[in-house]
């Protein structure tokens, strides 16, 4: 697919940017902070980006989606960074919601991946242990055998969008120990289960976020997403996916950043003169502005990847996440130093974009992880 | 049969079948030819190959044919290129006269000016030189110094220029002299022509720090050029400059960007990896000095982002788009990452980087170390970084002067 919007495509993200843009997101993530608010997000604005048909694009219209692909979910999660949009998109449709469509029961589909796509449950997936790091072979929970199905224990961490989920896509080890591929299995567990709870964890982003304890949970066999002991695949696959669909919203984070401060050098004034005309401030933009140039063709391209199915899409998904990681942190230093003493406050906006890079970073394996990864793939 | 079939069916006949029967033997595709008056032949058949092609006009396809050029569109310019590539020939002629002159005469050039010079550039009977840089006029090119002075229809010449590419093997040089030394420095320069075949013209070849280059150094001395041979009058040359650097830049970032991005499809394998391991040995599969793994990952996946972005621009400007930002970053981006490459393969050679010439280095150690002190300069010639920078902050990000 040529790395160039088709008018569909450009159409799609001007609309999600005159959507972000007309909800004051900036202003509404910092009231949702300071107001401790209870979920952190608004199930109202959810239902809204379902209308827009958001959460429908990465499903098949036989999974009530719209059949589009990530070339175009990046350019919605794009527009969703640029706002710093709580709404946990990314982990109920992308992470949770794409492993129930691969993955899951006709039965399945119907009770969680549907009313997900209509935007009234939210799902997540607990796939991360607390010593775990990126290691996908390492996951949370044990899956012991028992009548009729399994039994679940363990303790998942910063389980994103965990906290007042409706349901949680587990990641269990059914057999075998860490560094296995083999003997994992993932299942759909409804947050109400007897033996479940979440408890809420506040993050340097405010993003909505749970530790997630199940306590030998019974599951019946119907709950299992594929075959039990080939959960790896499955994860590595909505894993890389959902990857593809951060490093949208991380290029939106760092366009917005860098947006920003670029109006701050041409409008602040010192010595007399607007501090954009100072060659030591100048020069560095520029080269913040090639980071963002060569950050875009990385997200387009493994974008692209995923939806052609390519040979390669792996490599390309860890060069996008490698590249948006140190991209997106370099930009937001930058912004913070260039801002100045203004930047430093918690009343000026920059920081917050500071915060959103720093945990998109450590989300789905940071820039040292992809390129190990990168290169494991092929073959060095 | 479409119009675009019918020029690639005539075409492909021509190079195929009346080329061959014409000439003979065709040149392989990785020489140069340069023509000019005592022409250096890198093949044998080079300036028959050179000659043959120009009946057709196709030493310059995209020129009109009133000027000796090809008259194809862009295209069939295409297509002509892609034909050269399937059938593995070189291009049949390169030079300043096409790539630099040609299109600012097309664009400046009086009637008689074109005339004059466009078909002997097309045939390859001049070679040309450019003549811009001083060696106090770098960055700063328009405080230039080297004079002209009109008399009549005579204009005299001195001083000096540097950086003056293949100097010492060109026939003409076209440049900027300083015609007034009052008033704006902009204001002033005039840009001409003049044949360096002549008793006031000394050139001096400059060696680098890479034992070699293609750079010289070119005195003037009461040098001699006609009044008919001033591009776009008096006074006018920074406009002509200005538009050639811009010319020149399109073109270095071809070299490193969209270009090379188009030709230079992923291709199976890395070499860097490779050269890591050659040197660093294996571990577990993997390249056994950890950091430095890292650091063939970084350069690897830098390259691959950078020709996705001039991958990207070729297919905006095919989807309809005009170019991009984006085009501006590959003078800049493209060298420094070719510099970093060459850093970094000092790197994985270690000590073997070391050699000049002698025993205990192989053929690949000591070029490679010319190459890598060669590289240095790619960020310096055709606009520094930092020049390129400041266009950027200026044009694309709009910040103030």
């Amino acid at each position: 697919m040529p790395l160039a919007l088709t008018e569909d495509q450009a159409l799609l993200a001007r609309t999600a940017n005159e959507f972000v843009a007309a909800s004051a997101p900036i202003a509404r993530l910092r009231k949702l902070r300071d107001t401790r608010d209870e979920r952190g997000y608004a199930l109202d604005r959810l239902a809204r980006m379902a209308e827009l048909g958001w959460t429908a694009i990465p499903f098949s219209e036989q999974d009530g989606g719209l059949g589009m692909g990530f070339a175009e979910l990046v350019l919605v999660t794009e527009a969703m960074g640029r706002g710093l949009v709580p709404e946990p998109l990314i982990p109920s449709i992308a992470l949770a919601g794409r492993a129930i469509a691969l993955g899951g029961s006709a039965q399945l589909k119907a009770q969680w991946l549907a009313p997900a796509i209509a935007g009234a449950k939210v799902l997540a997936l607990a796939h991360t242990p607390r010593r775990g790091r990126f290691d996908l072979t390492r996951v949370p929970f044990r899956a012991a055998p028992a009548p009729g199905g399994f039994r679940l224990t363990g303790q998942a961490t910063q389980v994103w969008g965990g906290h007042l989920a409706d349901a949680y896509v587990v990641a269990a080890r059914a057999s075998g120990q860490d560094g296995d591929r083999a003997g994992i299995a993932l299942f759909a567990v409804p947050a109400a289960t007897p033996g479940v709870t979440s408890e809420r964890q506040v993050r340097v982003d405010s993003l909505n976020a749970a530790q997630v304890t199940l306590d030998d949970v019974a599951v019946d066999g119907g709950a299992a997403l594929g075959a039990i002991g080939d959960g790896h695949a499955l994860l590595d696959r909505v894993v890389d996916e959902a990857t593809v669909a951060l490093t949208g919203e991380m290029l939106g984070g760092m366009a917005e950043a860098l947006d920003r401060t670029l109006t701050y050098l041409r409008e602040r004034r010192q010595f007399g003169v607007a501090i954009g005309s100072f060659q030591a401030l100048k020069h560095r933009a520029a080269r913040l502005y090639i980071e963002l140039e060569l950050s875009r063709s990385a997200v387009m391209a493994a974008a692209r990847a995923l939806d052609d199915r390519s040979a390669d899409a792996a490599q390309l998904v860890s060069l996008a996440k490698a590249r948006l990681s140190d991209a997106y942190c370099l930009i937001v230093n930058e912004a913070v130093q260039m801002h100045g003493g203004i930047g430093m406050t918690d009343e000026h906006d920059i920081g917050l974009f500071m915060k959103r890079a720093r945990a998109s970073e450590m989300t789905f394996g940071d820039a040292a992880h992809h390129r190990d990864r990168f290169a494991t793939l092929a073959g060095y | 049969m479409s119009d675009v079939e019918r020029f690639r069916a005539e075409l492909v006949e021509f190079l195929e079948r009346e080329l061959p029967a014409r000439i003979g033997a065709l040149p392989s595709p990785t020489v140069d030819y340069w023509g000019g008056r005592k022409p250096e032949l890198p093949h044998p058949q080079s300036k028959r190959y050179c000659e043959a092609m120009a009946d057709r006009g196709l030493t310059a396809p995209t020129w009109p044919k009133e000027y000796g050029g090809g008259g194809l569109d862009k295209e069939q310019g295409r297509i002509f290129l892609a034909e050269l590539r399937r059938l593995g020939l070189p291009l049949p002629l390169v030079g300043f006269g096409l790539s630099m002159l040609g299109p600012m005469l097309l664009q400046f050039g009086t009637e008689d000016q074109r005339r004059e010079h466009l078909p002997r550039i097309v045939r390859g009977e001049i070679r040309w030189a450019q003549g811009y840089s001083e060696p106090n006029a770098g960055s700063d090119l328009a405080s230039l110094q080297a004079s002209a002075r009109i008399v009549g229809d005579d204009i005299t010449i001195n001083g000096q220029k540097i950086w003056t590419s293949y100097a010492d093997k060109a026939d003409w040089m076209f440049g900027i002299f300083r015609t007034d030394a009052g008033g704006k420095k902009q204001e002033g320069i005039t840009f001409l022509m003049l044949d360096m075949a002549q008793p006031g013209v000394e050139v001096r070849p400059i060696k680098l720090i890479s034992g070699a280059s293609p750079f010289c150094e070119t005195f003037f001395t009461d040098a001699h050029a006609h009044t008919k041979d001033i591009i776009h009058g008096v006074g006018n040359g920074w406009t002509v400059a200005k538009a050639l650097l811009g010319h020149e830049r399109t073109m270095i970032g071809d070299v490193f960007g969209a270009g090379a991005g188009a030709r230079n499809k992923p291709v199976a394998g890395n070499p860097l990896a490779d050269l890591a391991r050659d040197y660093l040995g294996e571990r577990d599969g993997r390249i056994a000095d950890p950091v430095l793994r890292d650091r063939v990952v970084q350069i690897t996946m830098d390259e691959r982002c950078f020709a996705l972005t001039t991958q990207r621009s070729v297919d905006a400007m095919k989807a309809g788009h005009k170019p991009g930002p984006e085009s501006s970053i590959f003078k800049i981006y493209g060298t420094e990452l070719n510099q970093r490459r060459h850093e970094l393969m000092l790197a994985l050679r270690g000590p073997q980087c070391l050699g000049w010439e002698g025993a205990g280095f192989d053929e690949r150690e000591l070029q490679q170390t010319r190459d890598w002190l060669r590289s240095r300069g790619n960020s310096i010639e055709g606009g520094t970084s930092e020049v390129q920078l400041n266009i950027i902050a200026k044009h694309v990000l709009g910040l103030p002067d």
